[in-house]
């Protein structure tokens, strides 16, 4: 069940006009920020489907830099969230694809700021909310519904285990997880939705793992 | 969780308790949290309902001018003691037009179930409310119910104009808005599936066409229609008529329906209305393409 919460139907406050078109769209620029952990400075943005078409209408465009500068939905300052990116030294571009994703509001968020990168791709899925379907190209699903680590690691034997012990450890319970890959040996995408809040030591701890690479922690939406 | 609207009328007839104490009890249990703060969270948002129409009422105009001031023309028909179909309609229609012409101006309203739809279920209960002087209590109550049938198409159908045309949103805000009024007014929670049933079945097939891709023609006249065909099906279910598709059929009806339904009808403003030579004229005076 995608849905599991009386406020996903009724809810949320947001700005108008478009509940998947400027809350939904809010909330996939809210979750790119929160796993890039910081203001980007400069932001490719990849719109696809019913989005390519009605984004200027809807402040899809507004919604989207508003999440990534951190505005909630209903927060009034997306309607300007231009000026506000431009305050904040944030560049952006959106562009405009043909291509058919998966599902018809999709973008595909590119954040860059110094030599730190990444690609988020998030659909809005009805009534404001969104789910996050890859990141760096690694498929994912995260519903938002939990926090979630996600763990770029080599994909080699044993780093599964290490990891899953370390939170096993802390007492936290995993609500979710998934590994992902792209081809064998390479890197590989784990995440874990789970029920507590973890801890910057937590998180600490999963880095020092053998074949770690990177860990993102993602607040529920 | 209930997961279908036979397992939620079927909780709350074992239990003999009201459908919108089966949607509280279960988000209690999803969130851990006590009655009262659930209850809280619901009054937020009832109190942001009330501001939106409140705001609409005294005049609002859309960042295009497209829609806007529909609220206020409403308001002052029903002051003037002329209208046709009685003031309840008429107060359901002003407060649809008023929460929803909020939105195309990027007020603040809450979604019910999208921001697309959000005039349709406070459009019926401040209506009622102001005929009947409800209690706090009543009005929370409402939305929970009305929360709990859009859960059921939510999760197994679609409330995303893009993904099932307008039936999949103002369709479900006015069965939603149906099935809590039966409730509201003391009708069994079966009566409010039929009224559910009913109110969805006469939305079926509705295309989500909006002009220029805005949230505006005819978004904010279809919440207008969505919160009249919610008091017309709550008081054919009150009367005791009964829908004969049962309500979970009637959303997987809805759901194929969505289905079938071509990309240029579900929201990217290519079909419908929004390809008729004004709806395409507008466009181009707006966004010059």
């Amino acid at each position: 069940m995608k849905f599991k919460s009386v406020f996903d139907i009724i809810g949320p406050i947001m700005v108008g006009p478009s509940s998947s078109h400027t809350a939904g769209a809010a909330r996939i620029g809210l979750a790119a920020r929160s796993l890039f952990g910081e203001t980007p400075d400069h932001v490719d943005i990849y719109l696809f489907g019913s989005f390519k078409d009605t984004y200027k209408g809807h402040g899809t465009d507004v919604a989207l830099l508003g999440g990534l500068l951190g505005f909630d939905t209903d927060d009034s300052r997306i309607i300007k969230a231009k000026e506000y990116a431009e305050e904040a030294g944030m560049q952006y571009q959106f562009i405009e694809l043909e291509e058919t994703r998966s599902h018809p509001n999709t973008a595909i968020l590119f954040l860059r700021k110094g030599n730190s990168r990444i690609s988020v791709e998030g659909i809005s899925i009805g009534g404001g909310k969104m789910e996050i379907v890859s990141i760096d190209e690694y498929d994912i699903n995260i519903s938002g519904n939990n926090p979630a680590l996600l763990v770029f690691h080599k994909d080699t034997f044993g780093t599964i285990g290490r990891i899953t012990t370390i939170i096993g450890d802390e007492g936290i319970n995993v609500a979710q997880m998934n590994v992902s890959r792209k081809e064998k040996g390479n890197t590989a995408l784990m995440t874990i939705e789970v029920d507590e809040i973890v801890s910057e030591e937590t998180i600490n701890k999963i880095e020092g793992v053998d074949g770690v690479q990177r860990v993102f922690l993602m607040d529920e939406s | 969780m209930f997961n279908s609207i036979e397992a939620l009328v079927k909780r709350a007839e074992e239990e003999n308790i009201t459908i919108s104490e089966v949607m509280i009890l279960q988000e209690m249990e999803y969130r851990d949290l006590p009655y009262l703060d659930i209850y809280n969270s619901m009054k937020t948002n009832l109190d942001v309902m009330m501001n939106a129409t409140k705001e609409g009422q005294d005049g609002v105009k859309s960042p295009t001018g497209l829609t806007g001031g529909d609220a206020v023309k409403m308001k002052k028909y029903i002051e003037s003691g002329q209208g046709l179909s009685g003031e309840l309609n008429l107060l359901a229609i002003m407060h649809a037009v008023s929460t929803n012409e909020v939105n195309a101006a990027m007020g603040k309203i809450c979604a019910t179930p999208t921001a697309g739809s959000a005039g349709v279920v406070p459009g019926v209960l401040f209506a009622v409310n102001e005929k009947k002087d409800l209690t706090e209590e009543q009005m929370v109550r409402f939305l929970f119910t009305s929360g709990a049938f859009g859960f059921v198409v939510a999760n197994n159908a679609f409330i995303a104009g893009a993904s099932g045309g307008c039936q999949a949103e103002v369709g479900s805000a006015s069965a939603m808005a149906a099935a809590a009024l039966v409730e509201l007014q003391g009708g069994t929670p079966q009566q409010s599936a039929h009224a559910f049933s009913i109110a969805m079945k006469n939305m079926l097939g509705l295309v989500c066409d909006p002009v220029a891709g805005l949230v505006e023609v005819p978004c904010v006249k279809r919440n207008a229609a969505g919160a009249t065909n919610a008091l017309t099906a709550a008081d054919m279910a009150l009367a005791g008529i009964e829908s004969r598709i049962p309500a979970d059929e009637v959303v997987e009806a809805m759901y194929k329906v969505g289905l079938t339904m071509p990309e240029e009808l579900r929201e990217t403003g290519r079909g419908g209305l929004a390809a008729t030579p004004t709806g395409e004229r507008i466009k181009e005076e707006l966004f010059g393409v």
